[in-house]
């Protein structure tokens, strides 16, 4: 879609646009959900183990840890 | 028969075939194919770091690609650019307009953008020879507020608009390369694809659409939401789109099936979401609430596991994903970790 003036768009132009759209929508090649939802859980339970949110992660690690006073020797 | 009335039947007739070719594919849904799998446990959140700055109600933030810096955007007329570690400021860039309602860290840290109810999406170089933070362009195209911006590169940016557009932008011309148009409400929110080859929206037509950048069409449409589309991420493997509305649910969406593969909403729940963000696995969605709560949603069980109650509440996760809220009292709060 080049550059285009939404507002010179009469009512008519928008109804043919979503037309136009829903023709070339029509033609997807859809997958079938099962496979989808394996691999998205499958996407998910190989990266879970690096998932910080999922399964937490040491003070030490941590950049946002509560820096500790300091201590003279 | 009018020329309207005819076109709006043809359009109808359209939509029904799309639903029938969507429901022929449907041969199982996420539910059954996570059937064996645990809930997550209860997921604590424990704030860690608070950014206080802010005069008045912060409208956005972004992360930068590095996850220690963030941007946010204040209707005090500021743009503030943060260490979230050391919780120092790095910059503090007076805005011309301080209607702003969205802000942009490039993914190369070296410009910001921000833009509201000026219209305009304004960048500005954080990296400029004389140390000062100036405009570097201000790109005015739209007719409508500015409701989300996200940059390609340095030369490139993404803007969506109350106008009911996206445009994508030339950066140093200052002028629209491609206008993306064709949703029938505001656009509230867009989210670039990991590849940077396609982009998505979510609108006040109750729709999402992806876009293909290059192309500058839309390849998909998924509707379902009873109400405007306010949020709108990728699952981060980017096959799979993420929404939230003002319906109060969230929902997932597979580009590859073409339609929505879960709701996620709860009877107690009756407010809109404002924001959202998948953990890094994508196992784990946080979404952020008019009622300023973020609920912690398990992705696969569509279960909540988590609650975090806040005036204002700003989740880290690993530095890469934001779930802002409004903040009444002028301070934002950046909670990293978990506790078990």
């Amino acid at each position: 879609m080049p550059v285009i003036n939404v507002d010179d768009l009469t009512d008519k132009d928008k109804a043919v646009m979503e037309v136009n759209q829903l023709k070339i929508e029509i033609k997807l090649e859809r997958w079938l959900t099962s496979k989808c939802c394996e691999e998205i859980k499958e996407y998910i339970q190989a990266g879970v183990d690096e998932d910080t949110l999922f399964k937490g992660i040491s003070e030490e690690k941590n950049p946002f840890k509560e820096k500790g006073g300091c201590v003279i020797c | 028969m009018g020329e309207m009335e005819q076109l709006r039947k043809e359009a109808e007739s359209l939509k029904d075939q799309i639903t029938a070719a969507r429901k022929a594919v449907q041969d199982s849904t996420l539910q059954e194919a996570a059937a064996g799998i645990t809930v997550v446990g209860r997921i604590q959140m424990k704030t860690r770091k608070t950014l206080r700055g802010h005069l008045a109600k912060i409208y956005a933030m972004h992360w930068s690609t590095d996850s220690k810096l963030c941007v946010s955007a204040s209707q005090d007329g500021k743009l503030i650019v943060w260490d979230s570690v050391t919780t120092n400021k790095v910059n503090a860039i007076p805005l011309k307009s301080s209607w702003v309602m969205t802000c942009a860290y490039a993914p190369s840290g070296n410009l910001v953008a921000c833009g509201g109810l000026d219209n305009m999406c304004s960048i500005y170089n954080l990296k400029g020879k004389d140390g000062n933070v100036k405009v570097m362009r201000e790109l005015a195209a739209h007719t409508g507020y500015l409701s989300c911006c996200r940059f390609i590169s340095d030369t490139e940016i993404i803007t969506s608009s109350g106008d009911c557009t996206c445009i994508l932008w030339d950066i140093e011309t200052g002028t629209q390369k491609t206008v993306f148009a064709g949703h029938q409400g505001d656009c509230m929110s867009l989210a670039v694809a990991p590849d940077f080859k396609c982009f998505i929206s979510g609108a006040c037509d109750f729709t999402a659409k992806l876009w293909d950048i290059r192309e500058g069409t839309c390849r998909q449409t998924f509707g379902g939401h009873e109400s405007d589309v306010n949020a709108i991420g990728f699952f981060p493997n980017g096959n799979a789109v993420i929404t939230g509305s003002d319906d109060a649910t969230l929902k997932l969406f597979d580009l590859r099936a073409d339609q929505e593969l879960i709701t996620y909403q709860d009877s107690s729940i009756m407010c809109g979401v404002t924001s959202l963000a998948p953990s890094l696995s994508g196992r784990l969605l946080l979404a952020g609430y008019d009622d300023f709560n973020v609920n912690i949603w398990d992705m696969l069980k569509a279960e909540r596991v988590g609650k975090y109650m806040w005036k204002l509440y700003i989740p880290l996760e690993n530095g890469r994903k934001v779930d802002p809220a409004e903040d009444s009292e002028g301070s934002c709060r950046v909670a990293a970790g978990t506790e078990h």
